[in-house]
């Protein structure tokens, strides 16, 4: 895994958890890897590791099934949706509008590109 | 696990090259040895190993002195050297001829790492290149299991995709009962690994802390302009990188190439920053 540098790695392996989690690669009640087989698989310290695991079991997305392993919720998909969603509308989206603005984009201009990407979605 | 006391070494006829190190190894990290070149990390590593025995001061691995060398603690602490000389042996001799040293020899881990590294038990060692021969030593030094496993440069001479495979390789076997030092300059290499870091500079211990504790207390990365607090270091060459007390600001990732050069550059301001982080966790 390619890590950035302004992020503490924990916090993206639990993006990297997200993903999959929105991604439906790891469904809802389904058994995830387990610390050591992430810790192999991004390269990392197995305590490090250990961080994203307390964290992503803190905010309820995943749980520990004592001796079998870690689940991820059943609610853990709307939770995921729900913190990504507040993180976007939070963090990303005043750097968009500042950027409209310093670019001189109008709200309509966007829509229209917005309806059009959509329908090239269709 | 392994305790350095007031030791000092230096060579025969020579200036000191390490003074009054203390140092306490503990299971379950992975600690980074760092220092410029020179500096007496080799040396270190080798006192570490019973290879050298210090002028003053005492180095042991659970109560037994490694300078006595006994079988209770060498049976306990493998070392791979950035130098060897390895035997013109097959693979498969080398493992049969080394492995009786070590109880907890894992045959079967042994093999199948030498088979991830791409090499061949009937390879003749002499015969391999550099970097293969690197690979042979850092699988047997992985399948010994031994609690202590030190690793000069380990990385030095291996391609890229053998640089990722250790990586791999090592976060799947460090333990609760194992405790790994590395000493290298590829900080890159490594980085994600390492979760305690220890600096030597002037053959003294310049820094030794749990990168846990160093992000708690300090914040790596370029300053927002409206961003008035002094930079404890900062480098302009680094794309304006810096390093400031944390305080309330977001947890950033450990920049050690910049936290390495903060040290040797502002040792008393980065120790000033950490000293006050631990007195406030006291409070």
């Amino acid at each position: 895994m390619e890590f950035d540098n302004s992020k503490p790695i924990y916090l993206q392996i639990v993006d990297f958890f997200y993903e999959n989690i929105l991604k439906k690669r790891w469904e809802e009640e389904e058994r995830i890897p387990s610390v050591r087989e992430v810790a192999v698989m991004v390269e990392v310290n197995p305590n490090t590791a250990i961080r994203a695991f307390n964290h992503l079991q803190d905010l309820g997305v995943i749980h520990n099934k004592r001796g079998i392993g870690y689940f991820v919720s059943s609610d853990g998909y709307t939770k995921v949706l729900s913190i990504k969603r507040k993180e976007f509308m939070e963090q990303m989206l005043p750097d968009v509008f500042k950027k409209l603005s310093l670019l001189n984009i109008s709200f309509d201009e966007l829509k229209n590109v917005y309806n059009q990407q959509k329908n090239e979605e269709e | 696990m392994l305790t350095v006391k007031h030791l000092n070494f230096n060579y025969p006829k020579s200036r000191s090259v390490l003074q009054s190190i203390n140092l306490d190894f503990t299971a379950g990290n992975i600690y980074g040895l760092f220092g410029k070149n020179g500096e007496g990390k080799s040396t270190l590593l080798k006192i570490m190993s019973g290879l050298l025995f210090p002028k003053h001061g005492s180095c042991s691995l659970d109560g037994y002195e490694m300078r006595k060398r006994d079988v209770q603690s060498l049976q306990h602490i493998f070392l791979v050297p950035e130098d060897f000389e390895l035997p013109a042996l097959s693979i498969r001799s080398f493992e049969k001829v080394q492995s009786c040293f070590y109880p907890l020899f894992s045959k079967t881990q042994f093999y199948q790492l030498i088979e991830e590294f791409q090499l061949s038990p009937n390879n003749i060692i002499s015969k391999l290149s550099f970097g293969q021969k690197k690979k042979v030593l850092i699988a047997f030094g992985i399948a010994t299991n031994t609690k202590l496993l030190l690793m000069d440069e380990p990385t030095n001479g291996l391609d890229i995709p053998s640089k990722s495979q250790f990586r791999k390789v090592m976060a799947s076997v460090v333990d609760e009962n194992k405790c790994i030092v590395i000493s290298t300059h590829q900080v890159r290499d490594l980085h994600s690994l390492i979760n305690h870091v220890v600096v030597l500079d002037n053959g003294r211990i310049a820094f030794d802390q749990s990168l846990d504790k160093v992000s708690d207390g300090l914040w790596f990365g370029k300053q927002p302009s409206n961003d008035t607090m002094e930079p404890i270091y900062s480098e302009s060459s680094f794309g304006g990188k810096a390093i400031v007390p944390r305080l309330d600001k977001n947890e950033t990732e450990v920049d050690l190439e910049l936290l390495f050069n903060g040290i040797l550059g502002a040792p008393d301001k980065i120790k000033e920053v950490m000293n006050q982080t631990q007195q406030n966790e006291r409070v």
